[in-house]
């Protein structure tokens, strides 16, 4: 065989294996909320963040919005303080907002619920490194059976 | 004899190899002479390719030397030895032809290996090979299509491809049939004597040897047991050279195989 | 009897890590020196042909196949729980984490591995190494170098086909044969699925496995012994260790990446 043909069907080979990149890329990971260019940092503290881990979603309404950046102990309070990447275009959020650890279904993994708060004259919006005030932790399903529990027995 | 003339082009001194356990030679030297067709026979099983592949060093000696020009090829590094390698060439009992390049790329394959001359010098260069050796009209064949003799041939027409100035030949004529053991005998010689090369022939066919060798080599036993014209080697003394001459089938190489004794071992059975 | 066996197994060590030298002074003299890329350019654009373009067939075969089975099995499972959706991760994250890699890797040293093993045992056997050296042409360079690049390069591509390939196939099965959400197959597979910790990783998974088989195909092929029994042997030991030598870098590359 010529070496045009050869050259030919390398080329197909290796044009499929970039089209298979793209779409594992594209369509399988999700390539949309990542860089840090296109985003923007926010900081929260958690009582407990349950079992919230790094790259866990940031949503709205059911939107995800951005995800968990880093999660470290502030050595002073112990509290864990949870890093979150909001992608840019969402960066109007208000610093009435509030965050709750949710957990999708009955046995899903956890994520972060945002809740816009309301806006007026004496309210500023969040920007790059502002921490968010008002967070509600994790529901952890033993201190919920405990709290049950003490209840009945009070009654 | 002026002294260019004298001294040879590839020199052996006082080799030794060994392979494992098994001595191949001993303290072995023989010359060969520039412009001659020297020939090595033997036995078969002495390691005469072996002989062939340490002149191109590709094994190294235990001990002693081997004289190609003024380079012992032994203690050449890997650059010296390539250069080295350019200047001679090997003719394999195989022919050793790339079974996946026509004849003609197989024949261009050196001089495009190791020169950067345009494609018509070398289109031209590999027709002339080729229709030194009789296959001019056979260079778009796959090896796979030649028969054993013209595969042969081909090899040879690679070999002298870039003109060296020794051409060393592993069994020529093994497993060829009358017509194409006459060709190729009548190639070397002529070639031999066309390009002023140097020849080295290791072959256990003693009349084709002989018909055009100018010098003999006869090497059994780890050591060379004989050497001459070939008219000196039909006068040797030697029992064990004149039984290799003629083919005898007993001699001192013995026709058994180191055995116990015959009868005795019979009884041994019966009893 | 007990020295007998320590003798065969010290003859054993040393033979393997006799081998392993073997392979390493081969891999040097391939690698050693400015590679002439433009002279060679026609034998690398061969070996490209003949290793990765010629093994497409099967890669794409076997990765749909794999994809759909994987969607099957996966589906009975998941519907018990009521997670169908989780579908599209099961098939994505097996693909691109395990399967993709391991099974392009076991698949091309059958298919590419043990043709090269051959095709070098036979040039070694017909002398066709030996003539090139002797026409000072070094055949590391001009018969093993390109074959390795070649090997390196092709098999993290067929495992990017194959991935892509067995994805197509678990939604050819789960949405259009089982019904599965097609919206949902897709966007839980984004949800779960992460460039770096999976798809680089799968990348460099195969990268390592590549590099593995290849060495061991072309080694076994140039330290065969010149027989046609020996290269029959060589090519059956060329499919068996570099299978063994893939499961186990898997296993090590899978604890490094995933594990801890």
């Amino acid at each position: 065989m010529t070496t045009r043909k050869l050259e030919i069907l390398v080329g197909a080979f290796v044009a499929l294996s970039i089209a298979a990149l793209m779409l594992l890329a594209l369509k399988v990971a999700n390539a949309g909320v990542a860089g840090s260019d296109q985003s923007y940092q926010l900081l929260a503290t958690f009582d407990n963040i349950g079992g919230l881990k790094v790259r866990s979603p940031v949503k709205v309404g059911g939107v995800v919005v951005g995800r968990v950046a880093n999660i470290h102990l502030d050595p002073e309070q112990f509290q864990p303080v949870v890093t979150l990447e909001i992608n840019s275009s969402y960066n109007n959020f208000p610093e009435t907002s509030s965050l709750a650890i949710l957990t999708s279904g009955l046995l899903g993994e956890q994520y972060i619920g945002l809740q816009p708060g309301f806006v007026d004259e004496s309210v500023e919006i969040l920007g790059n490194g502002d921490r968010i005030e008002d967070t509600k932790s994790a529901i952890v399903l033993e201190e919920l059976i405990g709290q049950f529990l003490f209840n009945r027995g009070n009654q | 004899m002026d002294k260019a003339v004298a001294k040879p082009l590839v020199d052996i001194q006082n080799l030794t190899f060994s392979r494992g356990e098994r001595v191949i030679y001993d303290d072995m030297s023989m010359q060969f002479a520039r412009g001659k067709v020297t020939a090595i026979m033997g036995p078969s099983g002495i390691g005469k390719t072996t002989l062939l592949r340490l002149i191109g060093g590709q094994l190294k000696p235990d001990a002693g030397h081997i004289w190609f020009e003024d380079q012992d090829i032994p203690t050449l590094g890997r650059r010296d030895l390539y250069q080295a390698r350019k200047k001679m060439s090997m003719l394999f009992q195989s022919g050793a032809l790339f079974s996946d390049m026509t004849v003609f790329d197989n024949v261009a394959f050196p001089i495009r290996e190791h020169t950067k001359l345009p494609e018509e010098i070398i289109r031209m260069m590999v027709l002339m090979k080729l229709e030194s050796v009789g296959l001019r009209g056979a260079r778009d064949l796959m090896p796979a299509e030649l028969s054993g003799g013209m595969a042969r041939r081909a090899a040879l027409a690679r070999a002298i491809a870039l003109d060296p100035q020794l051409i060393m030949y592993d069994e020529p004529f093994a497993g060829q049939d009358p017509i194409s053991m006459g060709v190729i005998v009548r190639l070397i010689r002529s070639l031999n004597d066309a390009l002023g090369l140097t020849s080295i022939v290791v072959s256990h066919d003693v009349n084709e040897v002989m018909s055009i060798a100018d010098y003999v080599y006869v090497v059994a036993e780890r050591r060379v047991i004989g050497h001459g014209t070939p008219e000196q080697l039909r006068q040797h003394e030697s029992p064990l050279v004149q039984q290799f001459l003629q083919g005898l089938a007993d001699g001192p190489v013995p026709f058994h195989f180191k055995a116990a004794d015959y009868a005795q071992e019979l009884m041994e059975l019966k009893a | 009897m007990i020295l007998d066996k320590l003798q065969q197994l010290g003859a054993a060590t040393l033979e393997t890590i006799q081998g392993f030298g073997r392979a390493t002074l081969m891999l040097a003299g391939a690698l050693w020196g400015r590679p002439r890329f433009v002279k060679a350019w026609p034998l690398y654009i061969k070996q490209f042909y003949v290793v990765g373009v010629l093994s497409l067939l099967i890669i794409v075969v076997s990765g749909l196949f794999i994809g759909m089975v994987l969607a099957l099995q996966g589906y009975t499972v998941l519907s018990k729980f009521g997670a169908e959706q989780m579908l599209g991760p099961l098939v994505a994250l097996s693909l691109l984490r395990e399967l993709g890699p391991v099974v392009t890797a076991l698949l091309f040293a059958g298919r590419a591995g043990s043709a090269l093993t051959a095709e070098i045992g036979l040039m070694k056997a017909t002398e066709q190494l030996s003539g090139m050296e002797m026409m000072a042409v070094d055949p590391l360079r001009r018969i093993i170098a390109p074959r390795l690049w070649a090997g390196v390069v092709c098999m993290p591509l067929l495992a990017l086909i194959f991935t892509a390939v067995g994805i197509l196939g678990g939604h050819l099965v789960g949405v259009d044969w089982l019904g599965v959400d097609a919206g949902g197959y897709w966007s839980a597979m984004q949800a779960n699925v992460d460039f770096e910790q999976d798809v680089l990783n799968g990348i460099i998974k195969s990268t390592v496995f590549a590099f593995v088989v290849t060495v061991i195909a072309l080694h076994k092929g140039f330290d065969a012994v010149p027989t046609s029994e020996g290269i029959s042997r060589a090519t059956t030991q060329t499919v068996v260790t570099a299978s063994l030598a893939v499961l186990g870098f898997d296993f090590v590359l899978t604890a490094v990446m995933f594990g801890g």
